[in-house]
């Protein structure tokens, strides 16, 4: 029998994170790229995106929210239980190469995919200021893992209930305000957080990497439902986040659009959100 | 006197347009002794020149005639690996049918029937293959479609040591995710791989050859040849405005999410549209079938192609099929603009943003094009508007781009189709290549065609060796 969970550990009421054996998928993965896997036979194919890897044990981490019928079947296993299917690793990895201080914004359980894109640029010599944000306190995940590897973080909640009040937006505004310089910002969460970062930071003009993770039959180019389309000098150009992305510019991405796409299936209610739950806040 | 083509019995069209069970029916004995009969057993044998892999023909009907039905299939066994999906697949109007002798006075020999039921008949006793002897010798096989099994199961049967890659969680590439439960069960592709099983090939399914493991780590890890046959995956959309609306589907992705991941059942996790008025753009097979499963699900069905009836490049059969089962043809057709709706009194309505129809203009066929087919021109002033809840594009695909990534040493073409030899070899040394992923979108049997080359060039590479 295949990919065993080894570890399970409940982050916040509805996030957890799980290790799986799989060594081939371990041995290759890099921040930024994304599993598939089944829980089932016969279930559904759900895009997870790789939260850390152990080379000595072969295991890959995922980080996931229950939002649905699948993932509320994924959550009901128990470490030696085992997954049906877990494909990977897909997606190009982020680049990291050639940055050395990077902003690294990230929302909800996309803090999941934030964290070793952040831990990546860490070991790779780059400076790392962090900004992390939640609806709540209950949901805050990572805040010591990050802050670690940031020489600076800012945790915001919506409600105030913890860190300071408000959204991910405005750190980031007042840090580059204050004169802060990076080369790069890499944006990773809800599509609505990702593109007001992306508005927040172009006035100064640097540039924004954003984590799409469509809606996603096979990942690996067949289906075209994870399509998204971006304004590359005025022209739209159609293309794959399984195989292109996850990452695109965020300049050049139609968050609307996406944002449309995100909700295809719900008002079939029961699949709602599932195939996109790292966007459910 | 020549008896008339016996007729393929099939479900009533009114019964089947609401069920995913074959269509098709297949002969019984009886018919398929009758239509054996029907095979003047020339001496040219021009059948055999028209098939991809050479079946002998008249050799197996000889057999038939004399209802020795395993004998029959002993000899298709020969030249064809998958002889039940070949039967229920091939394009035999345009192969081995259109050869026929006796074609060219009266109708051919239903070639592709007796076939089904030579392989459906020797299924039923459910005689699997004895494993050969080992040679020694590892292969690898990139993809478990129509050429990627052939290969494997040549290559098994001499001997080989085969291992099969496969990125999804099931075996059988277009054969499982593609081709519907209605034209090709499930049953019979489990009962193929089953034989190849047997034979002694292994299947690795949720390995992503270029992804998992690059083509220089499988010679790393002791194999000497590599077939690949990863197919041509990659859905060609129109980019008209509004392709991105919910309810826009790549026929890959309407056909995976029924057939792969059994979306037609009530009790599947995986969700598709359902119902309502569908319009699927395109003119080849895969139209064909995206529009049948999508009536099959309750849709009120439309096919709107761009040339005539006489340019579609769809099986004769499965656009009669089609068109007895309820389905609207609108033909010289192009859409321009699919539409979406949008509530303006509440911005949240789940709906906005969704498909509400397709903006369509009137074509008329100009001069022919390099390839010969009419060119289809816009009619000015035509442009007109119709409903529909989910469109699907099936515009074709383009090869798979995984392994181009972290292969440079195989050479590509500019239309992203690896380049091979007559022998199937590519620029890669003990690498060599078939099927869809070296022609673009084709049919089962030629990739099919391909795998056996291949098969021949590996076994002659290892031996040599």
């Amino acid at each position: 029998m295949r990919y065993r969970i080894v570890n399970k550990q409940q982050l916040n009421p509805t996030v957890y994170r799980i290790a799986v054996e799989a060594p081939l998928v371990a041995a290759k993965a890099k921040a930024g790229q994304f599993v598939i896997l089944r829980v089932h036979e016969d279930g559904e194919r759900i895009p997870l995106t790789v939260a850390g890897t152990d080379l000595n044990k072969g295991t890959v981490d995922v980080i996931y929210q229950v939002v649905g019928a699948t993932t509320a079947k994924l959550s009901a296993l128990e470490p030696g239980d085992h997954l049906a299917d877990f494909v990977g690793p897909l997606g190009e990895p982020t680049h990291i190469d050639g940055v050395k201080r990077a902003l690294v914004v990230g929302g909800g359980v996309g803090c999941a995919i934030a964290l070793p894109v952040a831990r990546a640029l860490k070991d790779n010599g780059a400076k790392v200021d962090s900004v992390i944000g939640f609806r709540t306190k209950e949901l805050v995940i990572l805040q010591e893992e990050f802050a670690a590897i940031s020489d600076r973080l800012a945790v915001m909640t919506d409600d105030g209930s913890y860190g300071d009040h408000g959204n991910v937006t405005m750190p980031v505004k007042a840090w580059l305000e204050g004169g802060a310089q990076y080369d790069c910002v890499y944006a990773i969460g809800p599509l609505i957080m990702m593109k007001y970062t992306v508005l927040t930071v172009k006035p100064f003009g640097v540039p924004v990497v954003v984590s799409m993770n469509p809606i996603m039959v096979d990942g690996t180019g067949m289906c075209g439902g994870c399509r998204l389309t971006l304004n590359v000098d005025g022209k739209r150009v159609t293309k794959f986040a399984c195989v292109d992305g996850p990452d695109f510019d965020g300049y050049q991405v139609d968050f609307d659009e996406a944002m449309a796409r995100g909700a295809t299936f719900v008002l079939q209610e029961r699949h709602a959100k599932d195939a996109c739950n790292l966007f459910a806040k | 006197m020549i008896a008339p083509r016996n007729a393929m019995p099939t479900q009533d069209p009114q019964e089947r347009a609401r069920n995913f069970d074959e269509v098709a029916l297949g002969y019984t004995a009886e018919i398929a002794k009758a239509e054996a009969t029907r095979c003047l057993n020339c001496k040219n044998r021009p059948c055999v020149e028209g098939c991809p892999v050479h079946i002998h023909i008249p050799e197996f009907i000889a057999k038939c005639k004399e209802e020795d039905w395993e004998g029959a299939y002993g000899i298709i066994a020969e030249s064809s690996s998958l002889p039940a999906i070949c039967g229920r697949v091939c394009p035999q109007e345009s192969q081995c049918e259109s050869k026929c002798t006796l074609g060219v006075k009266f109708e051919p020999v239903a070639i592709g029937r007796l076939e089904r039921f030579v392989a459906d008949t020797h299924n039923s006793l459910g005689v699997l293959p004895a494993k050969p002897r080992s040679n020694g010798h590892k292969v690898a096989v990139v993809g478990s479609g129509p050429s990627g099994l052939t290969a494997a199961g040549d290559l098994a049967k001499k001997g080989y040591q085969v291992t099969v890659f496969e990125a999804l969680h099931k075996a059988g590439g277009v054969l499982a995710y593609g081709i519907p439960e209605f034209r090709l069960p499930k049953s019979v592709l489990e009962r193929e791989v089953q034989s190849l099983k047997a034979l002694g090939v292994d299947f690795e399914t949720n390995v992503v050859i270029g992804k998992t493991l690059t083509i220089d780590e499988l010679f790393e890890n002791g194999f000497e040849a590599v077939f690949v046959g990863s197919g041509a995956g990659l859905p060609i959309f129109m980019n008209i405005p509004g392709e991105g609306l919910k309810g826009v589907y790549s026929a890959n992705e309407f056909l995976t999410r029924v057939n792969l991941m059994k979306a037609y059942k009530e009790d599947s996790d995986t969700p598709v549209d359902k119902g309502g008025k569908v319009v699927v753009v395109g003119g080849g097979n895969v139209a064909m079938d995206a529009a049948r499963v999508a009536l099959r699900l309750g849709g009120d069905v439309t096919i709107v192609y761009r040339r005539s009836l006489a340019e579609m490049p769809a099986r004769k059969e499965e656009i009669e099929h089609a068109e007895e089962e309820g389905i609207k043809f609108e033909m010289l057709t192009n859409p321009i603009e699919v539409l979406g709706f949008r509530n303006p009194d509440d911005p949240k309505d789940p709906r906005n943003g969704r498909v509400s129809g397709v903006r369509c203009i009137r074509m008329r066929l100009g001069a022919p094009d390099e390839r010969g087919r009419r060119r289809p021109v816009e009619i000015e002033g035509s442009a007109f508007e119709m409903q529909a809840d989910t469109v699907i594009m099936a515009l074709g695909t383009s090869p798979n781009p995984l392994i181009k990534k972290t292969t440079p040493a195989i050479c590509y073409n500019n239309r992203g189709g690896i380049v091979v030899d007559e022998e199937g070899l590519t620029s890669m040394k003990g690498v060599y290549a078939g099927g869809d992923a070296v022609t673009g979108a084709s049919t089962v049997i030629s990739a099919m065609g391909a795998g056996k080359t291949a098969a021949m060039a590996i076994d002659e590479f290892l031996s040599n060796k």
